[in-house]
């Protein structure tokens, strides 16, 4: 990506205006390490007792912290994503400042996938980065707690296992909360566009439509199991599905039709917001 | 060379026409007033020229279609809408950085000169300039943009008659060179008169005077009549009539300059009579004559 191009002038615009893009993450890594800190301070029989256990056992007790520090880091991210995306299109008509923009060299289409990049790249990548910053900060502070015990510090460090963890979270956000969820944020971002008021209401009002028209019809339930097939279930689920976060190979996870699916629905969501934008203008 | 071309322009929102179909041609180099009364259609109109509306109709900007290329024509075209539409969250160095990011004709230089002489700071927010810093923000971005065609719609409402004074005299002697085109829509005509070279009347989405100031002071008379004249003034056909302490004024379109000198004390009508002129005449045609 050209870095002096309108598409990167237009992703840090976003970066910008919507701060909590990065606030919120930042804010959950801070959270999560000063309580592992208190945690170190208030209980230090905690790590001592995970040495009681011994293999997988003790594996789990030694992993559980950083495994609950990435998913709240996590969760800030799909939470700041959703309410991202409901309101990139509607503020900046709420604010006519899509007048501005527009009186810019700067195509509709350059604005929608700037728009579309935060979620799905820009987020992923983002909550990637804190998670590792926040797992070698925590990993850093227990191993200072362990060391004042007497506890093997290197036991740690191979359970927890920081850089192919990094690795898994790597490829688990890109591949799932970017890109599977793709069709999800660029449906927001759709609604976005679209909604005169209240774009939350208007994104699940088709949505929950469709799925009462097909019961009420057909009698089945497809879309819906689509659905949540796509929100909880990765195509990688069935096969460790017990897994907090799924294993995700990069190659299997190129080669799963459902994958690309995601991409193709996506895609028109993205050109029909494009089209809206065009059209919504000063009044 | 032919910057604005429109041949039945027009535009509606549902049922109400808000462009009746106008022909229109701005060349190169012309400073272009656009002139009417509140709903008459300006911003509209100006809105299609920029590709910001869809319309019926052929329009041509710069030899784009601007509701296909607006992005591509916004290269060499300059908007200032009527209302504040600067981004509140944006600080004043973000929004250079932005402008200057994306806009290859962009001076930052000349906008951040242009910045020194008000109260806009590199870390002001939008949110906490006053209504009138904004605009003097928008407008110092838009004359650093090396435009061929600059679009100021009502681009001085909301500020200080000493800025708007500034403001004009800066548009023409530093930023008008001749190659450039401007079009101005405002009814605050008595301001922007001495600067234009063309004037276009809107009502009611129709053209109702389109005109190079040059033809208008060679076609339009007003006439100071004497009471005692009054009846042969009119048996010359004024185009409007009006009263102003004791005295008549009647406006006289294309009456050879010599017969009305002998009714009285004879000028070139101002901007704001004519178009109280013409705007008073077409009322009467517009809603369809008596029998």
């Amino acid at each position: 990506m050209k870095l002096d191009g309108a598409l990167a002038w237009s992703v840090r615009r976003e970066l910008w205006e919507n701060r909590s893009v990065y606030i919120a993450p930042l804010a959950a890594a801070l959270i999560v390490s000063f309580a592992h800190l208190v945690s170190l301070i208030a209980a230090p029989a905690r790590l001592a007792g995970a040495f009681d256990a011994v293999g997988a056992e003790r594996h789990a007790a030694l992993v559980e912290p950083y495994t609950f520090a990435m998913l709240v880091i996590m969760a800030a991210g799909v939470v700041v994503g959703i309410f991202y995306c409901l309101d990139a299109f509607y503020s900046e008509r709420k604010d006519r400042s899509i007048l501005f923009w527009k009186s810019l060299p700067v195509s509709d289409w350059t604005t929608v996938l700037s728009k579309a990049v935060v979620p799905i790249l820009v987020l992923p990548l983002l909550t990637t980065a804190a998670t590792i910053v926040v797992h070698i900060v925590m990993l850093l502070m227990s191993s200072a707690a362990m060391l004042m015990q007497g506890l093997p510090v290197m036991v740690l460090w191979q359970e927890v296992a920081p850089i192919s963890m990094g690795v898994d979270l790597f490829y688990h956000m890109l591949f799932i909360h970017g890109l599977w969820y793709a069709p999800i944020f660029a449906w927001l971002l759709l609604s976005s566009a679209w909604a005169r008021r209240a774009p939350f209401l208007w994104a699940g009002i088709p949505i929950l439509a469709i799925a009462v028209v097909e019961r009420l019809v057909v009698g089945s339930t497809g879309f819906v199991d689509m659905l949540v097939a796509r929100l909880v279930n990765g195509p990688m689920r069935a096969a460790d599905s017990r897994e907090i976060m799924p294993h995700v190979n990069p190659v299997e996870y190129l080669g799963s039709p459902h994958f690309w699916i995601g991409l193709l629905v996506a895609a028109p969501f993205l050109a029909l917001a494009a089209r809206v934008r065009r059209r919504s203008g000063p009044h | 060379m032919t910057v604005i071309s429109a041949r039945g322009l027009g535009k509606s929102f549902g049922t109400k026409v808000v462009l009746d179909g106008i022909d229109l041609e701005v060349a190169e180099g012309r400073i272009v007033g656009l002139v009417g009364p509140n709903g008459a259609g300006k911003s509209t109109a100006l809105n299609a020229i920029v590709g910001l509306t869809e319309y019926e109709g052929h329009l041509d900007v710069l030899g784009l279609n601007p509701w296909s290329s607006r992005d591509k024509l916004m290269r060499d075209v300059c908007f200032v809408a009527d209302v504040a539409v600067l981004p509140r969250w944006i600080r004043t160095h973000q929004l250079l950085d932005y402008v200057a990011g994306v806009h290859p004709r962009f001076d930052r230089a000349k906008a951040e000169r242009l910045l020194a002489a008000t109260g806009v700071t590199p870390e002001s927010k939008v949110r906490e300039m006053s209504k009138g810093m904004v605009t003097q923000l928008h407008l110092a971005i838009a004359l650093a943009i090396d435009a061929r065609l600059l679009i100021l719609d009502e681009p001085t409402l909301g500020l200080d008659p000493l800025f708007r004074k500034r403001f004009y005299d800066s548009l023409l002697n530093d930023y008008f060179d001749g190659n450039r085109t401007i079009v101005i829509a405002t009814h605050q005509l008595e301001e922007i008169q001495h600067i234009l070279t063309d004037v276009v009347f809107l009502d009611r989405g129709r053209i109702a005077l389109s005109s190079s100031i040059d033809d208008i002071e060679s076609r339009f008379v007003e006439v100071t009549v004497q009471p005692d004249m009054l009846t042969s003034a009119r048996a010359l056909g004024p185009m409007h009539e009006r009263e102003a302490i004791g005295r008549s004024l009647l406006v006289f379109d294309n009456v050879p300059r010599g017969r009305l000198e002998a009714l009285g004390e004879v000028r070139i009508p101002t901007l704001a009579d004519l178009f109280i002129a013409v705007m008073e005449r077409e009322v009467p045609s517009a809603t369809g004559s008596e029998p």
